[in-house]
């Protein structure tokens, strides 16, 4: 005997699989402008952390004696993987990527028993780690060039450890905060380093994927568009950052950048689009996901700002994943029927007149 | 006209235009009828014809009884064969009581009164016919309506919508009967009102049926019966969504609409009132719409009630593929059918044959925490939340974040991209709950039997006690008595 069905007895053509598509379709421009600007070592440098990340999800479920299909299928341990390789330095060595995707699939999401069980992003988990583990490859950045080195050259950069020393630079966070230990003032230290338009557009120094604010925010617009996130957290990420950053440059335009500078520089946009919206570390109501994505924002410029490393996203992030439960038990919607504290409503009298 | 805004909802494919734009046909009669005595909400009906009597159309076969309850009548002439069990259109597919009817053919009604002027009577006495006609809610809640009616009255409403909303995709029964017989539901809108005393009626239909509302306006010119469109988005049809979208008002929780002054019956009730109060007709058939895509041919069939399912499906070409599930009812609510022989009752709005490609579920995925069900939700809880609760057996912790509140709609169900049956845990959990609740109440009232027999017994005990205590003493004194006497004796 077939066992009862319970309505509804239809649903709507929509699956994790095709949520984990779109937001990895979103990401294409953003990833295919990076590859284009760092050339053949980025591409690798992608493809591994791919990699690693499906063989390790892969393992990792085996070890646990869970189906291993389905869990690879729906895509969440690759977008994760796709993510972290956007926020790496392009030209990092190739272990960096393994090392990450690995910790990512398996420390921040297995461990903490796979999907949507986990407290933290994995990929901003695994930046994080990254970063202060292996701060020298995590902050070696390559400036665009005119001349990109071949597809078997490049092997030598991911996979051979060649020295970057000779054309190293620094991304435009990394430089001012380097300017002002120096005792220069902001005008000096942002003279020849930043140009709103080509930060705009994204040509310059930074993260595999991070630098063109213009694609992510394409990639972002089009998610929105689908209904696969809600404008909320990224509004309000932007406007955390935005807002600080007017105020205090106000205050003192000598040694506070700007909103524009900062938002877009770092992996402010990425972040607020990408990451910020992660349903699994965010609140799941539209006022709690401001809430979230303000603090995003707030915490992001304030270690960008006051702490000791130049970019503060990923610490931001995981700082604000910790706080989730937290928000989403304060932040909850009003009930039909019922006030905000969940007291049955009061008619009032004047409400029965016809209108 | 200014429309409300509403919270949450979802867009569920229509899938109605296969049966929308079919004349409503009648079915003809089966060879047996079998009429439940409790197609309502509330206590069931008391046979009161025996087997073998011969009964007319529209004769009283079943009495309500109590408060809240209906009568049943006979959908056509013919005999009484049986009254006994049955399988009922019910999810576990258990037995009801029933009465089997073997049609004549000859149709021949039962005479019945039937006011010159329905405009002319009472309020109460138009509650009392709509009552005695065995009339309850055709949307698919079975409320007797006379119930409401009185309610509404004693309460004082100001206001009388009729729900066309019919969200639920696949059913076109209200959007055919509005098409169809518009002329008698406004006049049964005006007797409601009448009955009610209401100031004015409103008519919500969804914008996604041009034909209906072009029918109901046409109908409705020169009353006072105003017809509007809302937009069509699932569930329209939830009264209480209905309300909000026309009058932005708000039923508290736990309440009734007549709280806050509204009445809410469907279109096809208000036929059903003015067939009653017009020509005198008890509640003895309905509009189902038989529909999905394993039907050859859908449409919209009158049908008595009784008349098995088997022969809707039978009526539309049978299937022409192998239908993966039957359901009663719309899609979104609807309840599965195990089998095709159980009958249509009053509340029956449509039956179905999907294919499994229309049912689309897949096996359920992890909970990825979108969110898209707290937006779906129409009531503003937070599905994800209270199906994490029930699947570890934290009930309370799910009732405290509104359980209770949730209308059952699957909304959320619908749009989950894991495909979590989270309508399913929600409904589990009120069951458990009731059974819970029930055992907590069977238990103290053993308790009390208990605590009751031992103080009996101690009662018991303790008057044996002193029975013999008495007894003893009585003895003692005799004793005392006899002795003092022969000593008396003795010393005389």
């Amino acid at each position: 005997m077939t066992p009862i069905a319970h309505s509804p007895h239809a649903h709507a053509a929509n699956s994790v699989s095709r949520i984990m598509a779109t937001v990895m379709l979103a990401l294409v421009p953003a990833t295919l402008f990076g590859f284009w600007l760092y050339g053949w070592p980025a591409v690798y440098l992608w493809a591994v952390s791919l990699l690693a990340a499906i063989v390790g999800e892969a393992a990792m479920l085996k070890f646990q004696q869970r189906a291993v299909k389905p869990a690879l299928l729906d895509g969440s341990g690759v977008l994760t993987a796709w993510l972290l390789a956007l926020s790496l330095p392009p030209w990092a060595p190739w272990w960096i990527a393994v090392v990450g995707s690995l910790f990512a699939v398996i420390v921040g999401k297995q461990v903490f028993g796979g999907l949507g069980q986990n407290v933290f992003n994995p990929a901003m988990a695994a930046r994080v780690m990254l970063l202060i583990s292996f701060p020298l490859e995590m902050t070696t950045w390559i400036p665009p060039m005119a001349q990109l080195p071949g597809m078997l050259d490049s092997l030598a950069v991911t996979f051979g450890g060649q020295q970057l020393d000779a054309i190293s630079s620094a991304s435009l966070l990394g430089h001012v905060k380097t300017e002002f230990s120096r005792g220069l003032d902001l005008q000096q230290a942002l003279s020849g380093h930043y140009a709103p338009l080509q930060a705009l557009w994204g040509q310059r120094s930074g993260s595999l994927g991070e630098t063109s604010a213009l694609l992510i925010l394409l990639g972002g617009v089009f998610l929105i568009a689908r209904s696969i996130i809600s404008w909320h957290a990224p509004v309000a990420m932007l406007a955390g950052v935005a807002l600080p950053a007017l105020l205090m440059s106000l205050i003192a335009p000598d040694h506070y950048a700007g909103p524009l500078v900062h938002l877009l520089s770092g992996g402010v946009m990425l972040g607020a689009f990408f990451i910020a919206t992660d349903p699994v570390t965010s609140p799941n109501t539209a006022a709690g996901q401001l809430v979230f994505g303000l603090g995003c924002g707030l915490l992001t410029y304030v270690i960008r700002t006051w702490g000791a490393y130049p970019e503060g996203v990923a610490f931001a992030v995981m700082l604000m994943n910790a706080a989730t439960p937290i928000i989403d038990r304060y932040v909850k919607p009003r009930i039909y029927g019922r006030t905000r504290k969940g007291e049955t409503l009061v008619v009032e009298p004047a409400k029965k007149d016809v209108a | 006209m200014k429309l409300f805004k509403l919270r949450g909802g979802v867009h569920p494919e229509g899938r109605k235009a296969s049966s929308a734009d079919v004349t409503i046909r009648s079915l003809p009669l089966p060879p047996q009828l079998y009429v439940p005595l409790q197609q309502h909400v509330g206590a069931p009906a008391k046979p009161v014809v025996r087997v073998g009597e011969q009964v007319l159309a529209g004769q009283l076969i079943g009495a309500g009884q109590g408060n809240i309850s209906a009568p049943v009548h006979a959908p056509t002439s013919g005999r009484v064969v049986a009254i006994g069990d049955h399988p009922s259109p019910h999810p576990s597919g258990l037995s009801a009581a029933t009465v089997t009817i073997a049609p004549d053919g000859e149709a021949r009604w039962f005479e019945s009164d039937v006011p010159a002027d329905p405009f002319a009577l009472a309020p109460d006495d138009i509650a009392a016919r709509v009552g005695a006609a065995g009339i309850v809610g055709l949307g698919g809640a079975t409320f007797p309506s006379a119930v409401k009616l009185k309610l509404s009255r004693k309460s004082g409403v100001d206001t009388l919508i009729i729900n066309g909303g019919e969200c639920e995709p696949y059913l076109t029964c209200d959007d055919r009967i509005m098409r169809e017989r518009a002329v008698e539901i406004v006049t049964g809108i005006r007797l409601i009102q009448l009955a009610v005393g209401a100031q004015r009626a409103l008519v919500g239909i969804e914008d996604n049926k041009p034909e209906a509302l072009a029918a109901m306006r046409a109908a409705a010119a020169g009353t006072d019966v105003q017809i509007r469109a809302v937009p069509a988005m699932y569930p329209m049809g939830w009264d209480k969504q209905m309300i909000q979208v026309l009058l932005g008002r708000e039923v508290p929780a736990e309440g009734r609409s007549a709280d806050i002054g509204v009445l809410v019956h469907n279109v096809a009730t208000a036929w059903a009132v003015q067939q009653t109060l017009c020509l005198g007709r008890p509640l003895v058939s309905r509009i189902v719409t038989v529909s999905g895509g394993a039907v050859a041919a859908p449409c919209n069939l009158e049908v008595p009630i009784g008349t098995p399912v088997q022969a809707l499906f039978d009526a539309c070409g049978g299937f022409n593929t192998t239908p993966a599930r039957l359901v009663l009812g719309g899609p979104m609510m609807g309840h599965q059918l195990t089998h095709t022989s159980v009958p249509v009752v009053k509340g029956s709005s449509g039956v179905l044959a999907l294919t499994q490609a229309e049912i689309g579920l897949t096996r359920p995925a992890p909970c990825i925490r979108c969110a898209t069900c707290v937006r779906a939700c129409p009531v503003g809880l937070l599905p994800l939340e209270m199906a994490a609760r029930i699947r570890s057996d934290d009930l309370d912790a799910a009732v405290t974040l509104g359980l209770k509140d949730c209308i059952g709609c699957g909304s959320c169900s619908y749009v989950c991209p894991s495909s979590i049956p989270l309508v399913h845990y929600f409904n589990y959990a009120k069951s458990e709950l009731m059974a819970q609740a029930r055992s907590k109440l069977k238990q103290e009232a053993t308790k009390k039997l208990a605590d009751e027999r031992g103080a009996r017994m101690e009662r018991i005990a303790r008057e044996r006690e002193e029975a013999a205590a008495a007894r003893k003493a009585a003895k003692a004194a005799k004793d005392a008595a006899a002795k003092a006497a022969s000593t008396t004796e003795v010393a005389a």
